[in-house]
């Protein structure tokens, strides 16, 4: 990838479409907003997220940002992060965004889904061992509240315990009085998300792209 | 039970017959009741007409009279409220029995109410009462129902799809209104119906009359189905828009109705005015919704008028609208778009409360009567009787409806992310029920239209046929297609947090691929709002820090409830287990901590409170009055080892606690502590011009392992509420006393299996509302509007020895003789250093060992109580706002450690 001249760009744009299930017409504005971040270089690379001012105030940047350089996020299995990524991969992880299209079958759907859920949990769980630890969930919480000057990290904490109590609760029915349970594994995730329609709700429009501006 | 059911129907059924009998009797001599209405705001109350009057002709020769009757001096008023009881009864008896509004629409029960009143009067004296002839219906009637939809707009999904909403309420009703007026006047110049007469104006004015969607029963529907988001946003918007365009559209073609030829010009200026008429009204919404803001930024110190301002000034913006002949209902729902937010973080919870509430009841109130008059005026009103004209309008308009839909949805779906598809329409299509707008809007018509009555007939025809036809069937229908539904139920904290890390990360993948979406605008105008508006519109102190605090405190406390029942280990336990493994956390419980994540988490791209029931009221869940807590053994011994926790101590387990800390720095000081014998005894003395019992009214630990079961404590509690209830009757400083037993502890009364036979106490704490009445207390639903605020339950490994140090009730109780006997009260005893007394025990201990040296406690601070500021009078409120909550965790090393006073 990367090698994105012009006279092969749009054959490259229908190939990718395919794999990605991308318009062409939206990969092609994808494709000038990455260079655009990349400052018409090949790669894009951590630092170049920091100028998108916007996302200063998310208030998990860092999560977005390193989802965008996780391997596990692109197609394979791979593990690990990398430092910078090509087109493609900037393209597959925006995949993850893609609305539902409502042609799909239910297979098809349900597959779809199972994509996006993994995305999230991914998101959570950072060191990759298929579970969310309680630590790493106390960690997601106390960001996700962190710009509340109201609760403090103590109480984040405690909703963390409160919420993983919950999923331990749902999710093992009987449990040993001395059984500890080591987090939510992606079963236990998908079935937290039971009966919540994610392919409505996460998803971006893809289109409107200003692909020069850094938001204001 | 089913017998009771409709015993008690039958019953009610049987009282709202009289009652409507009693009530059309007395109302029928009235004619006018509404129309009169409008002048008795204004003007003073009829003057005594002979029929009536009591007085004689020569009134020097008339004794004094000892019983008179002076009935038109009351009629007005007198029968508003009359008819407005009479509506409201017939509300209550359909709920008695709620299985009837499931399945036909509370409106359609109403107006069959009308019909039968509407009957009765009929029968009596044969003529029509005046309904909505005048002004009444714009004046009084439409604000509080438009101020009600606009107030609890669902906010984000509104803005989600505002879009769509406006495309159908603006486009839709035009189109409606032309493709209805345009081919019932083709209709018209077939000879055989005989209706040549009536010519286009006339036409296109009963159009748009009858393009009012008003699904007020089928929003019902839909939100009890839980009907995708994105359809019901749209409903819900639309019938509110299309109504400030069908009014706009009407107040147009009146005029041009009454002209004798109508130019290209007109068309053209026709236009012209609706533009200037719609952002005329947006203007003036704003207007008065920014000054309704700025105005409460000033309301700290008079919040018993606070609620005011929301309602004068929304109808105040309605007024002037209406003034200039714009869009009144354009600017009263900007209005209250614009002010929710601002207001809402300024006035003090219980005045948020309060202005939902009242809103609620005014908007459902309206449209009650409007309903019910709608069947009166169904069988009063002179018909006239055009088969051809109305099954043609009813054709018409269900079939440009259908169209409509069709059309415009095929134009906005490409725009649209998540396209409406055919049961979408469906749904949309049919749910164009017609209502109180129509049918106020045709009784407004001109007396020189010349088929006005063939109109009013026509309109109440498809209004009766909309709403009992379709507004029965499309719940079976909706059923039956399978519309694509949301699951709206509340979801548990997990959900909460991952969908929140969705928005999040949606905003973050929206913002780095540089979309311009709605985020993007929204973006803008929070950082508009947080730079400018804001800080001229909020009060820097405001109300919301104590909220805030509030919803800390409840969320802490719901944590905490989710992490009692922990699964394992429950067999030990059977009687708990019921309760825990259907994990019925009562649902306000899961709203709280709903709420509070929602206010906390990612400001910028803020979530609202997904959805507000049209019919019901709004969730005032968040004053809640009693919390328990679970005991913290059980959890620990659920969990021994089971659960990493590191950095906690044991002490602060059972609490998601302020840090101790904390509560030594900001709490006030202690508390006394009695044991519930002496609680019930404590006397009442008499200080600072207040009355105040002596322990009862200020906290109380009951300690039920020494003394109580669970039932005895029940019992105890009951009778301290009756207590400070029999007290606030007396002397008025409590405010309110109520007490709701939790559904955990009821069930308690018998779980002294063998998971909770080890050690229970019981922690109640009741706050007294101080003597200075009113302006402080608003700020503290939990602590100072409850007098129990909060009830927990220990842990106490250390039973044993408590329940030999504590129990003492003779000792405690001589001292308290003494005490009220014999001790003013120091002026200075308002700011004493801090005590740290946990039990009544306790206390007194370190009471007396502390007397000998006049060391730091008080010799003057008999129980304590008299510290807590809660109390404290003439104190600024601001203490109150930053007033940290009063967890006092229950210490068994107290009464060993005396070292750890102060």
């Amino acid at each position: 990838m990367g090698a994105f001249q012009s006279v092969h760009q749009e054959d490259n744009y229908e190939d990718l479409a395919t794999r990605t299930g991308f318009s062409p017409e939206q990969i092609r504005n994808l494709h000038r907003r990455f260079k655009h971040l990349t400052q018409n270089g090949d790669k894009l690379r951590r630092d170049h997220f920091r100028v998108i001012s916007d996302l200063e105030l998310n208030p998990i940047q860092s999560q977005i940002i390193e989802a965008f350089f996780d391997k596990r996020n692109f197609q394979g299995n791979g593990r690990g992060t990398v430092s910078e990524i090509g087109f493609e991969e900037f393209l597959i992880v925006m995949s993850y965004f893609l609305p539902t299209d409502p042609n799909l079958t239910a297979e098809e759907r349900e597959s779809f889904r199972q994509r996006k859920l993994h995305f999230l949990f991914n998101m959570y769980d950072t060191d990759d061992d298929g579970k969310i630890t309680v630590q790493e969930y106390r960690h997601v919480v106390q960001v996700l509240i962190s710009q509340s000057d109201n609760l403090d990290q103590e109480e984040a904490k405690e909703i963390a315990d409160a919420a993983m109590l919950e999923v331990a609760s749902l999710a093992v029915v009987h449990m040993a009085p001395d059984e500890f349970y080591e987090g939510i594994t992606f079963e236990h995730f998908v079935k937290i998300w039971k009966g919540i329609e994610i392919e409505m709700k996460m998803h971006v429009r893809f289109s409107h792209l200003e692909t020069t501006s850094i938001c204001k | 039970m089913d017998d009771s059911i409709s015993c008690k129907c039958n019953w009610t059924s049987k009282y709202l017959v009289c009652l409507v009998i009693f009530l059309s009797g007395a109302l029928w001599s009235s004619r006018d009741v509404l129309s009169n209405a409008a002048g008795a705001t204004t003007k003073a109350p009829p003057v005594n007409s002979p029929a009536w009057t009591q007085v004689s002709p020569k009134p020097q020769t008339q004794p004094l009279p000892v019983f008179t009757i002076n009935y038109p001096r009351i009629q007005v008023p007198f029968e508003i409220t009359l008819w407005i009881l009479l509506a409201s009864f017939a509300k209550i008896g359909f709920n008695m029995y709620h299985k009837i509004t499931i399945w036909i629409p509370e409106s359609c029960l109403l107006i069959s109410v009308g019909l039968v009143v509407g009957g009765i009067m009929y029968a009596v004296h044969g003529m029509p009462p005046a309904v909505l002839t005048s002004n009444v219906f714009f004046l009084y009637m439409l604000p509080p129902i438009v101020l009600d939809s606009s107030y609890f707009m669902p906010t984000r999904p509104f803005f989600e799809n505002v879009g769509t909403v406006l495309w159908f309420a603006v486009v839709g009703t035009l189109w409606n209104s032309l493709g209805i007026g345009v081919s019932l006047y083709g209709v018209c110049q077939i000879e055989a119906l005989g209706l040549k007469d009536i010519n286009l104006q006339e036409n296109l004015l009963f159009a748009s009359i009858i393009s009012a969607v008003d699904p007020v029963a089928v929003l019902a529907v839909f939100e009890d189905i839980s009907i995708n988001e994105q359809l019901y946003i749209v409903v819900f918007g639309e019938c509110l828009f299309n109504d400030a365009v069908t009014v706009a559209l009407y107040n147009i073609l009146s005029f041009v109705a009454t002209m004798p030829e109508v130019e290209t010009v007109d068309v053209f200026l026709g236009m012209a005015r609706f533009v200037v008429v719609g952002l005329g009204g947006l203007f003036f919404g704003f207007l008065f919704g920014f000054a309704a803001a700025f105005t409460t930024r000033f309301t700290a110190h008079v919040r018993e008028i606070e609620p005011f301002f929301v309602f004068m000034f929304s109808y105040l913006a309605y007024l002037v609208a209406e003034l200039f002949s714009l869009s009144s209902i354009m600017a009263i729902v900007t209005c209250a778009l614009t002010m929710k937010y601002y207001v809402e973080e300024n006035v003090a919870q219980r005045s948020c409360t309060t202005i939902r509430h009242v809103v609620k009841m005014l908007g459902t109130m309206s449209e009650t009567l409007i309903f019910f008059f709608l069947g009166v005026a169904t069988i009063t009103t002179d018909h006239e009787w055009n088969w051809g004209y109305i099954l043609f309008t009813l054709l018409f308009a269900f079939v440009w409806r259908a169209l409509g839909v069709f059309v415009l949805t095929q134009i906005i779906n490409p725009f649209r992310t998540i396209p409406f598809n055919f049961k979408d329409q469906f749904g949309l299509a049919y749910g164009g029920l017609r209502g109180a707008i129509c049918f106020a809007l045709v009784f407004l018509l001109p007396q020189n239209i010349t088929c006005r009555n063939l109109f009013i007939t026509a309109t109440i025809v498809v209004i009766l046929f909309t709403v009992f036809i379709q507004g029965i069937s499309i719940r079976p229908l909706v059923e039956c297609m399978k519309v694509r539904r949301t699951n709206r139920k509340l979801g548990t904290i997990n959900v909460e947090i991952h969908k929140r890390l969705m928005e999040h990360t949606i905003a973050g993948i929206e913002d780095i691929c540089g979309q311009w979406s709605h985020y993007y605008w929204k973006d803008k105008f929070k950082k508009f709002n947080d730079r400018v508006l804001r800080k001229i519109l909020i009060r820097d102190n405001r109300a919301e820090s104590s909220i805030v605090a509030l919803y800390k405190k409840l969320e802490l406390q719901n944590a905490l409830e989710l992490l009692g029942p922990a699964p394992s280990d429950l067999s030990a336990a059977p009687s708990l287990m019921d309760l825990q493994t259907k994990r019925n956390f009562p649902a306000s419980d899961l709203r709280n901590m709903h709420e509070l994540l929602s206010k906390n988490m990612y400001k910028i791209r803020q979530r609202t409170v997904e959805y507000t029931k049209k019919s019901a009221l709004p969730n005032d869940s968040k004053v809640r009055e009693i919390l328990i807590r679970r005991h913290i053994s059980i959890r620990h011994s659920f969990r021994v080892g089971s659960f990493p926790r590191t950095g906690v101590s044991k002490r602060h387990r059972f609490l998601s606690l302020p840090p101790r800390k904390n509560m030594e720095s900001r709490s006030p000081p202690s508390r006394p502590s009695y044991t519930s014998e002496n609680l019930l005894r404590a006397p009442i003395i008499f200080r600072h011009g207040t009355w105040i019992p002596v322990a009862t009214l200020d906290l109380l630990i009951l300690c039920s392992s020494i003394v109580l079961s669970a039932a005895e404590l029940n019992n105890t509690i009951k009778q301290i509420i009756f207590r400070s209830r029999l007290f606030s009757t007396l002397f008025g400083f409590v405010r309110s006393a109520s007490y709701t037993l939790p559904p955990g502890l009821a069930s308690l009364d018998n779980a002294e299996g063998p998971g909770l036979e080890d050690k229970q106490s019981w922690k109640m704490t009741l706050h007294p509302c101080s003597g200075s009445r009113g302006t402080d207390l608003e700020l503290e639903p939990l602590s100072a509007t409850s007098s129990v605020s909060q009830l927990q339950r220990f842990s106490s490994r250390q039973e044993r020895p408590l329940q030999n140090r504590y129990h003492q009730p003779e000792r405690r109780e001589h001292e308290l003789g003494q005490q009220t006997s014999r001790e003013p009260i120091a002026e200075g005893l308002w700011g004493q250093p801090q005590r740290d007394s946990w039990t009544a025990h306790r206390y007194s201990r370190s009471r007396d060992e502390h007397r000998p040296g006049g060391g730091n406690l008080p010799p003057s601070a008999p129980t304590g109580w008299a510290q807590e500021p809660l109390i404290q009078k003439g104190g600024g409120s601001q203490n109150h706002l930053n007033r940290r909550p009063h967890w006092r965790p229950h210490n068994p090393h107290g009464p060993q450690s005396p070292g750890q006073v102060d």
